[in-house]
């Protein structure tokens, strides 16, 4: 009995499926590549730039934090390069450098870090970052004024922008199909409403993102932007324009469904789209952003705890 | 091991394996060298202040009762002719503490006479002294049906096997059934349950139809063979949180016992051989057959299977299985799969947190809001966890953990969570 081998013990189940943390995020990093390639054609090194930077720089904040806390380092996770690339996305190719490290330090540090890290953050880090940085630094994110280097064969006015200052008629000669192409000006992986819509497709197939708030979300906006352009055409943009600008797709793929601040339950999740969406088109049509998708999140983040309150009874429970 | 697919957003539907119309018969693997047998007793020779009947040398018979001491219960059923060669104390999960007793084979066997001399009067006594320790184990609440906070009015013999790869209970059915047929006579005459409802797969119906107990067909989808599942699915009755099966009058046993309850009678012996799937390192499960306290040291040798260091043994299946420390841990009469896993393909757990993927929430058969129930559990809140977030309602099922994108091992959790309540709510009792 000397040479006792010795076996593996633990608890059941002995299987697993396979998956882990690292492959959804880099799944998601995977399905936003054909929307941020397109960015990088469009801008050229600036953006090859912008992206290099932000995702690097997240990756560093984020062993920092774990050496600081003396938490195990969690960068193999591919969380924060996924953190990195989303917000490069939405930023434009112009943001400076500092601009960049300080919106990957509120992302990692501020948006998910000190709740706990991943899993435990009650908003999405990118977006958490990205107000900030807008409510900072405005100038730095209009895209009118930070892109007008850029000539392209098409309108380089920010749309969203010429919708809330000129009106319909400044958007009248904008083809929903152009700009859903990615013949629009924007952050670097925003614009290409076509790719972003594929690796959304791919990640809802692969069940790496819940499309209830996917379809929630782009119902919400397109319902609310229905009605308000039902109410007042010649005030109001129409459905289709609201859903091919601005982080409308971004949002409905990559942002909304961000694992940690959205519901997990079927009606919630429901809810929690579908308000995120009419509030992005009430941000939009009556609040004082060009656009709304960045605060219509975070706010839908905000409910999504009691939203997600709402769920079906536990075998034998009564109450 | 069952993948993810690639298309994730289907989640995955594991079915159970299901038997060959004609199965070939059990490997019978030959008598080993020693037999132990795990009585459900603790040992504790010097505490106990009287000292055990059984000792070290004392020759011991085939289908021989052995009890620790003279006014114990709890007994087992020698599966071998031999003398005792050793008698040590076992802690099994959750502080379970058994009294293992060794015995050395002996080359000829000899049958102990007391059960054959009562064969003749099928009475709930001879079976309550003589055949829980049968193969398939008899559940103890069957036999005393006032045990139970309500009276045990309906049986439940599972013909479905309560795990993937398994096939032994299906086995039973096919090749039994009239055993099974004479067991469920016994079942009636001494229990005075008429009720008697047999659980199988839609493809055994007929088999199971032999049976004389009413049949029902039960969803070759796991965890549609859990007994709470069986309970909402088949008679219509959702178990409340924190109660058990028996609390609503219904006791779950294997058909594998009803079948040896039968044999006992039918041949005027205890049976001592068990069935079992063995399900090798590549997958394969394949039936065997074994007398009860054989080491799975020796069916690993029967098979050629080298089990090395940092393997996994593991008792019962890959969902609901529980692993064992050594080579010498015996076959138990309701042990009804052995399996072994290679090292370089074990599934590990990580202490990573739940990242809120919610993978779980649809595939939980119980409805629960796992990723919730988890934050508590991590952090020891067992008594919120109960309160609000259903612990109590998990039939643990282990698919939570399965899918679990953050590998927490979130079964082992929430048993170890309902075990502390447990004991918390014990000691709050003795204490009044
Ligand atoms: S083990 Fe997990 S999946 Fe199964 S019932 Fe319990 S909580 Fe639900
Ligand atoms: S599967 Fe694991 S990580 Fe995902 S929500 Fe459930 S407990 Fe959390």
């Amino acid at each position: 009995m000397f040479e006792q081998k010795k076996f593996t013990v633990s608890h059941a189940p002995f299987w697993h499926v396979g998956s882990s943390v690292s492959t959804r995020s880099y799944n998601i990093i995977f399905a936003a590549l054909p929307a941020v390639l397109f960015g990088v054609f469009t801008y050229g090194i600036p953006a090859v730039g912008v992206i290099a930077l932000s995702v690097s720089s997240a990756i560093t904040w984020e062993i920092a934090f774990n050496k600081v806390a003396k938490r195990p380092p969690c960068i193999g996770d591919g969380n924060a390069a996924m953190i990195g690339l989303l917000l490069a996305m939405l930023l434009p190719a112009t943001a400076p450098w500092w601009l960049v490290i300080t919106g990957t330090f509120v992302a990692v540090i501020i948006g998910k870090q000190i709740y706990g890290g991943i899993g435990a953050n009650p908003f999405n880090p990118v977006l958490v970052s990205l107000a900030i940085l807008t409510l900072s630094w405005k100038n730095f994110l209009d895209f009118n004024e930070v892109l007008v280097n850029y000539d392209f064969s098409y309108p380089m006015a920010y749309p969203l922008a010429s919708l809330k200052h000129f009106g319909v008629f400044a958007i009248s000669n904008l083809k929903p199909a152009a700009l859903l192409m990615g013949q629009q000006s924007g952050g670097i992986g925003a614009i290409f409403g076509l790719g972003l819509i594929l690796g959304g497709i791919y990640l809802i197939i692969r069940g790496y993102i819940r499309w209830e708030i996917s379809i929630s979300f782009l119902a919400g906006v397109w319902i609310t932007a229905l009605l308000f352009n039902m109410a007042d055409p010649a005030h109001y943009a129409g459905p289709v324009f609201h859903l091919v600008t601005g982080y409308t797709l971004i949002g409905a793929f990559f942002l909304a469904t961000e694992d940690s601040s959205s519901p997990v339950n079927f009606i919630p999740m429901l809810i929690y789209g579908a308000s995120a969406g009419v509030l992005t088109v009430l941000i939009r049509n009556i609040g004082a952003f060009a656009d709304g998708v960045v605060f219509a999140i975070l706010i839908a983040n905000l409910i999504n705890p009691l939203v997600d309150k709402i769920r079906p009874k536990a075998l034998g429970k009564v109450i | 091991m069952i993948k993810r697919s690639f298309i994730g957003l289907i989640k995955p539907r594991m079915r159970y394996q299901a038997i060959e119309l004609t199965p070939p018969e059990p490997r019978k693997i030959p008598a080993p060298k020693q037999v132990t047998l795990l009585l459900n007793e603790p040992y504790d020779p010097f505490g106990q202040g009287k000292s055990p009947q059984l000792k070290k040398g004392d020759p011991i018979k085939t289908g021989q009762k052995l009890a620790l001491y003279e006014d114990s219960d709890a007994y087992v059923v020698s599966s071998a002719t031999g003398t005792i060669s050793a008698l040590s104390a076992l802690i099994g999960d959750f502080g379970r503490s058994y009294t293992a007793i060794s015995i050395d084979v002996a080359e000829n066997e000899e049958i102990d006479e007391q059960f054959p001399a009562l064969v003749k009067d099928t009475s709930l006594e001879t079976v309550k002294h003589f055949l829980t320790f049968i193969p398939g184990n008899l559940p103890d609440v069957i036999l005393s049906p006032n045990g139970s906070s309500t009276p045990i009015e309906t049986i439940v013999i599972c013909g479905v096997d309560r795990d993937l790869l398994i096939t032994a209970n299906q086995h039973t059915v096919v090749k039994e059934s009239s055993s099974v047929k004479r067991g469920v006579e016994i079942l009636k005459q001494i229990t005075g349950i008429d009720n008697i409802i047999i659980a199988s797969p839609e493809h055994l119906m007929q088999d199971a139809g032999l049976s004389g107990a009413e049949v029902r067909v039960v969803n070759p989808v796991y965890p549609a063979s859990l007994p709470k599942l069986i309970m909402r699915d088949l008679l219509g009755r959702v178990v409340p949180a924190g109660k058990t099966c028996e609390d609503l009058g219904v006791a779950f046993i294997s058909v594998q016992a009803v079948a040896s309850l039968g044999k006992a009678f039918n041949e005027g012996r205890i049976p001592v051989y068990k069935h079992f799937n063995l399900i090798n390192k590549d997958g394969t499960s394949v039936l065997v057959s074994a007398i009860i306290g054989t080491p799975v040291r020796d069916i690993f040798a029967a098979f050629n299977i080298d089990a090395g260091e940092k393997d996994r043994i593991i008792f019962g299946g890959p969902m609901t299985g529980e692993s064992i420390y050594s080579e010498d841990h015996p076959i138990q009469p309701d042990t009804d799969a052995v399996m072994i896993q290679d090292q370089k393909s074990l599934a590990l757990v990580s202490d990573y947190p739940c990242i809120n993927c919610s993978e779980c929430i649809p595939i939980c058969p119980a409805k629960i809001q796992v990723n919730m129930l988890v934050r508590f559990l991590e952090v020891g809140k067992y008594q919120e966890a109960a309160d609000e977030y259903d612990l109590y309602s998990c039939i643990e099922c282990g698919l939570c953990s399965f899918v679990c994108v953050s590998r927490i091992p979130i079964l082992q959790y929430i048993k170890l969570a309902k075990y502390e309540l447990g004991r918390i709510s014990r000691a709050e009792e003795t204490n009044v």
